[in-house]
């Protein structure tokens, strides 16, 4: 291959053609290929990604369809690094995984994220949508639990039925316009509303947000790194690019924004208290996208970008305890900070992040959003942009890192998370304390032009106050003993609807109607007997129908037959 | 698993640490809201101009988070295994057998 042909390829290609190697290497030289091509592969693509200039590439015709195969601009591109940044940190987290189902569909997993961000049109957009889809269902099914096998089939249903109604609106969409770019929509008619409930569904919007909670903590622990970082990321850049600007987003946001960290904050598994987490930062970005101002955009982007690395993190760093301990349930781990030191200090990194800390990633996107809302003058929605703040730093900042690695002591003695597992976490904290200190780097990648500046008195004053009082509720909470023990249950949600509610339904009307075809059948089979006992009666060699006439009687019933004959032909 | 009980850092357990702890985080707490009456803040919204907003905002939040979900929890708590239960019921068989490692070619 030349070197031209080489540089001139499409960014994603790389990862399937690594991908696709790796399909035919086993043993040992297989092994060593798959390390290093997780690693090398987001590098050299991401470097190969820098040459390419804003523009349209690759427009080829299907079944009569003008279709662009990479539309390159700011937004698009800046989604695309933080896929190349997310692919290498899960990587190198992955690097002591030996299996190759993971390495395999985690690297198509990453391609088909790039791919997705940079299609033109919407046809293009479907293939990648649902090549995510997928991929990423073996990063769940690789855990080889039984509980892992159902969670994997309910994911795998949920993502493909969000790819159809994408098909579907974009065919619809395709149809009435023939426009075939993915542009912005108006939120009118069949095709946008499809378009708009599939990503929804990507996107985790209240009731269709289950998936998350379900298939993330059944993830393997590296799988969920790739999980977390790469599909829901997708879906905001696509709204931001479709949607921009559309009231219904922000009521959506704050749903998602404030209503799961209740659950987030009684839930025992700690990867599906970040999974709720996760849904209530996405309502953050989609608030901002329904805003849709150009430093609302901006906002709801840059928290993207961070949001990437510090639930990366944090993910990472649950990861580690699930390797090292092999469960994740708070109300059993405790006091791991004497043996997983580093892992601890990653993961209040991570915390700080999140909740927004001055100097930490979160504090220099968030609040983006939270002024562009103030601006909007939508105090209400401000209001409760706060209290999801505020509990964030509650149940994320606070009780993930307190019930894993303090709290009392579980007597769990493991050893540290691996070397690999540490370097990943190390580069992810150093780039959350980096973007918090110096964010002008990530500004400059952002969408629009910006003039922002977070860290003047105010901000950091108010929102150390908020942090801080949390954290006294917290405490206060604790020694009031009035904070829920961490309990190992399950806390029902809107799944109880499709895991529970309706296959007792559909049991209960299957054994319905099989009851009816049971009660029929015996029905017809009494009467088939009763009719063949009948004429067994009467066939018998004395019964009506069996015994011997007399002649007599006989020509009475022949010319009774013929009278009847005749009669019947003049009628 | 191997590490000698002696190695053990408890730094944190230590009750004298704890109390240390709490004892710096409540003086930040009184630092942070006397700030408030001393640094003048930018006001965006009618609300802000209370005193200490901030703080009060902070607090009264997450004690309601915290009460509304633990009223919450006795609605919705279930056993660990509750959907669980529901795979047994239906003869579903677990078909790990077909996941064996490797098997993705």
């Amino acid at each position: 291959m030349s070197l031209v042909m080489f540089t001139s390829l499409p960014p994603f290609a790389l990862f399937f053609i690594a991908a696709f190697i790796l399909l035919f290497l086993n043993g040992k030289t297989g092994s060593l290929v798959a390390s290093i091509l997780t690693v090398l592969v987001p590098v050299i693509s991401f470097l190969l990604l820098l040459q390419w200039d804003h523009g349209s590439y690759g427009g080829y015709t299907l079944l009569g369809l003008e279709l662009q195969l990479l539309e390159i601009d700011k937004l698009s591109l800046l989604f695309a690094y933080l896929f190349h940044l997310a692919a290498l940190l899960g990587g190198i987290f992955a690097l002591h995984e030996k299996d190759r189902v993971q390495q395999i569909t985690s690297l198509i997993y990453a391609g088909s994220a790039i791919g997705a961000v940079f299609a033109g049109d919407w046809i293009t957009l479907f293939v990648f949508w649902e090549l995510l889809a997928l991929s990423s269902v073996f990063l769940v099914l690789a855990r080889r639990t039984e509980a892992s096998y159902h969670s994997s089939m309910r994911y795998l249903l949920v993502q493909v039925l969000s790819g159809v109604l994408l098909f579907a609106g974009a065919l619809v969409l395709i149809n009435t316009t023939a426009v075939t770019t993915v542009s912005r929509l108006e939120l009118k008619g069949l095709g946008p509303w499809l378009i708009f409930i599939a990503m929804g569904i990507k996107c985790g919007f209240p009731l269709v947000h289950n998936w998350i909670t379900d298939a993330y903590p059944q993830g393997t622990p590296t799988g969920t790194i790739f999980l977390c970082t790469l599909t829901t990321k997708v879906a905001i850049y696509a709204l931001a690019r479709t949607f921009a600007g559309t009231d219904l987003l922000v009521t959506i946001g704050l749903v998602m924004a404030c209503v799961p960290i209740f659950f987030a904050v009684i839930e025992n598994d700690l990867r599906r208290v970040l999974a709720y987490s996760m849904i209530n930062q996405l309502g953050f970005m989609v608030c901002g996208i329904g805003i849709g101002t150009a430093m609302a955009i901006n906002g709801a982007v840059a928290t993207a970008f961070n949001h990437v690395i510090y639930k990366g993190l944090l993910m990472m760093s649950m990861g580690a305890v699930l390797y090292r301990v092999g469960h994740v349930d708070a109300s059993h781990l405790g006091g791991l900070y004497k043996s997983m030191p580093k892992t601890t200090v990653f993961c209040i990194v991570g915390a700080a992040s999140i909740s927004a800390f001055p100097l930490f990633s979160g504090f220099v996107s968030k609040s983006i959003i939270m002024l562009e809302v103030l601006k909007d003058e939508n105090i209400i929605a401000w209001l409760l942009l706060l209290f999801a703040a505020a509990g964030v730093f509650h149940h994320a900042g606070i009780k993930i890192p307190y019930f894993a690695f303090f709290h009392h002591d579980s007597g769990l003695r493991v050893k540290e998370a691996p070397n690999n597992m540490l370097i990943a976490m190390g580069f992810a904290a150093v780039l959350c304390v980096y973007i918090g200190s110096f964010p002008q780097l990530l500004y400059s990648l952002l969408p629009y032009a910006i003039d922002y500046s977070p860290y003047d008195i105010t901000h950091v004053l108010t929102q150390l106050q908020l942090l801080f009082f949390s954290a006294l509720a917290f405490v206060w909470l604790n020694l009031k003993g009035l904070y829920p023990p961490e309990l190992r249950s399950t806390h029902l949600d809107i799944e109880w609807f499709y895991r529970r509610l309706f296959p007792k339904l559909w049991r209960w009307f299957v054994s319905r109607v099989s009851a009816i075809y049971d009660s029929a059948a015996s029905g017809c089979d009494k009467v088939v007997q009763q009719l063949i006992k009948f004429s067994a009666k009467n066939s018998a060699p004395a019964a009506v129908l069996g015994r011997g006439w007399n002649v007599n009687s006989m020509i009475l019933a022949l010319l009774s037959l013929m009278i009847g004959v005749l009669v019947f032909n003049y009628l | 698993m191997t590490e000698p009980k002696s190695k053990d850092n408890d730094f944190f357990d230590k009750p004298a640490t704890i109390r240390w702890i709490l004892r710096v985080f409540y003086s930040i707490c009184v630092l942070l809201v006397f700030a408030d009456f001393i640094v003048h803040r930018h006001i965006e919204t009618a609300i802000e101009k209370i005193p200490a907003f901030y703080t009060v905002f902070g607090f009264v939040a997450c004690v309601i988070l915290v009460l509304l979900a633990v009223q919450m929890r006795k609605f919705i708590i279930r056993d660990e295994h509750y959907y669980d239960e529901h795979y047994d019921e239906s003869d579903s068989q677990p078909q790990n057998s077909s996941l064996e490692k490797g098997d993705e070619s």
